[in-house]
């Protein structure tokens, strides 16, 4: 990996760029979608079909007064949203996009630092995350916001035990904790990627079920967006936020739901290798755009779950992590590690 | 232990089934309308500001000048004069004029009007800083009308 400074500061725009893109356009379609399924039309007026009203929201937020109300702990305050946005931003350093897979590049892997623990990294900066949520409600001197910031600790907890187990059981089947390596394990064809009951994980629809459940619960989104659960707690943990100390939460609540699916789509749905075989010309080809059909396509799911299903009450949220996502994760795990480990020992 | 089980399934299938439910009204198209933009016609029984009716052999509203419309009227709103001129049959209308501020919509002209030269309009998109824009002159209303 070469580490000069071009390539450093290339990187460094290009992932900031990526995820304020990413952040603005995904509200774009968010409430596009979400006005379809409600069959209304959505943003319409700024710029054909509402495609400038991200820009126009952002000037907005960024031209707003930033309050800070009375008895806040103020540096706690102002640290809460770099803690949303700074870690959502650092995991983009280690997720590979891919290869180019065209060109005269074809071979150049698009990744700013690969690392032999990117897993470990990422689910270190994601736990962060829950601080960002905790010091916001915290130091805002809001019930609200402290209710919220309750919540949603105790969520991003409960729901980070099955996330890594699973992440775990997807480590020990590759055998590596670097991304680009867990991927390509995966390489040929879609029945080779590790949601598939194939390649001697017999788990792995599963291990995806549960893994999905805790991306939507650790991002806060619907149906677990009980942290901003606005018709009981206006805004959750950020109501006391105002101008870019609400965007900053924003804009790394939708930078979360990217790396969401970019790591579910690294872990389970082969990465940017192509569901088609090698010997498929141009389709059969591994590239960086395969990576984004397929997490786009995830986005897409999430957004569509949040406006298909009601939130849940703090109660059966909880039961859902105790009760059923961590034993089926403990189960997977151990299963898998029978599969892997014991079956070959006893010769089968 | 089978409930814990068979809860998961069902609990499954009927997540499945409203995921595919807002699939399905997302290609749907919109049923509102941009409504600056776009909107619908008003039913023919809604009750806007009253107008002369025109009609549409002489090209011209049929009132009489008899002023029972405005002797109706409970919150006077309406103003009308006819003069009688030479070589025409009855009194001819020179002067309609509504004053919408106190109209209460109670239809007491209508209900008068023996020939029936006066309806309600369809007219709802009416929105103004000043008062005076609530004054209309329905004799130019009914020239300018198609």
């Amino acid at each position: 990996m070469d580490l000069n400074l071009v390539h450093m500061v290339l990187f460094l725009v290009g992932i900031i760029a990526f995820a304020a893109g990413n952040a603005a356009y995904l509200v774009w379609v968010e409430r596009k979608g979400a006005a379809r399924i409600q069959r209304r039309t959505g943003p319409c007026e700024v710029g054909p079909a509402g495609l400038i009203q991200p820009l126009a929201d952002g000037a907005k937020l960024m031209s707003k007064q930033i309050v800070f109300p009375d008895g806040i702990d103020k540096p706690l305050f102002m640290l809460a949203p770099m803690f949303a946005m700074i870690p959502a931003v650092m995991i983009f350093v280690t997720i590979p996009f891919g290869p180019v897979g065209f060109g005269p590049f074809a071979d150049f892997m698009i990744v700013a630092r690969e690392m032999n623990i990117g897993l470990l990294m990422i689910l270190a900066f994601a736990s962060v995350n829950v601080m960002a949520l905790l010091l916001g409600g915290w130091s805002s001197k809001n019930k609200y916001a402290v209710i919220s910031a309750i919540r949603g600790v105790s969520q991003g907890i409960a729901f980070e035990i099955p996330l890594v187990i699973t992440a775990i059981t997807i480590v020990m089947i590759s055998g590596s904790m670097q991304l680009s390596t867990i991927v390509e394990a995966q390489a040929g064809g879609f029945w080779n990627w590790n949601w598939m009951p194939l390649q001697g994980n017999l788990f792995g629809p599963v291990s995806f079920i549960v893994f999905f459940i805790c991306f939507l619960a650790e991002t806060n989104r619907a149906p677990f967006d009980l942290g901003e659960a606005e018709s009981e707690l206006i805004a959750g943990f950020h109501t006391e936020y105002s101008s870019m100390g609400f965007g900053l939460f924003f804009m790394g609540e939708y930078a979360n739901i990217v790396i969401g699916a970019s790591l579910t789509t690294i872990l389970f749905l082969g990465g940017w290798t192509s569901p088609f075989p090698e010997f498929v010309p141009v389709l059969g080809a591994s590239s960086f755009l395969w990576f984004l059909l397929k997490i786009y396509l995830l986005i897409w799911t999430v957004v569509l779950i949040r406006w298909t299903y009601p939130r849940v009450t703090l109660w059966s949220l909880l039961n859902l992590a105790w009760k059923i996502l961590i034993p089926f994760a403990l189960i997977n795990l151990l299963g898998s590690a029978v599969l892997i480990k014991i079956l070959p020992m006893l010769g089968l | 232990m089978a409930g814990y089980f068979n809860s998961i399934l069902t609990g499954t299938k009927s997540l499945v089934t409203g995921l595919l439910i807002t699939q399905a009204e997302f290609f749907k198209k919109p049923v509102t309308l941009q409504y600056p933009h776009e909107s619908l016609e008003m039913t023919p029984r809604y009750r806007g500001h009253i107008q002369l009716v025109k009609n549409p052999e002489t090209g011209t509203h049929q009132c009489i000048s008899c002023g029972m419309c405005q002797k109706g009227c409970p919150s006077g709103c309406i103003t009308l004069k006819g003069v009688k001129q030479e070589g025409v049959k009855g009194k001819v209308l020179v002067q309609y004029d509504l004053d919408f501020t106190t109209c209460s919509l109670c239809g007491q002209c209508i209900e008068n009007c023996k020939p029936g030269a006066i309806e309600f309009s369809l007219e709802y998109n009416l929105a103004s800083t000043n008062k005076e824009d609530f004054h209309y002159d329905l004799l130019e209303r009914v020239k300018e009308q198609k």
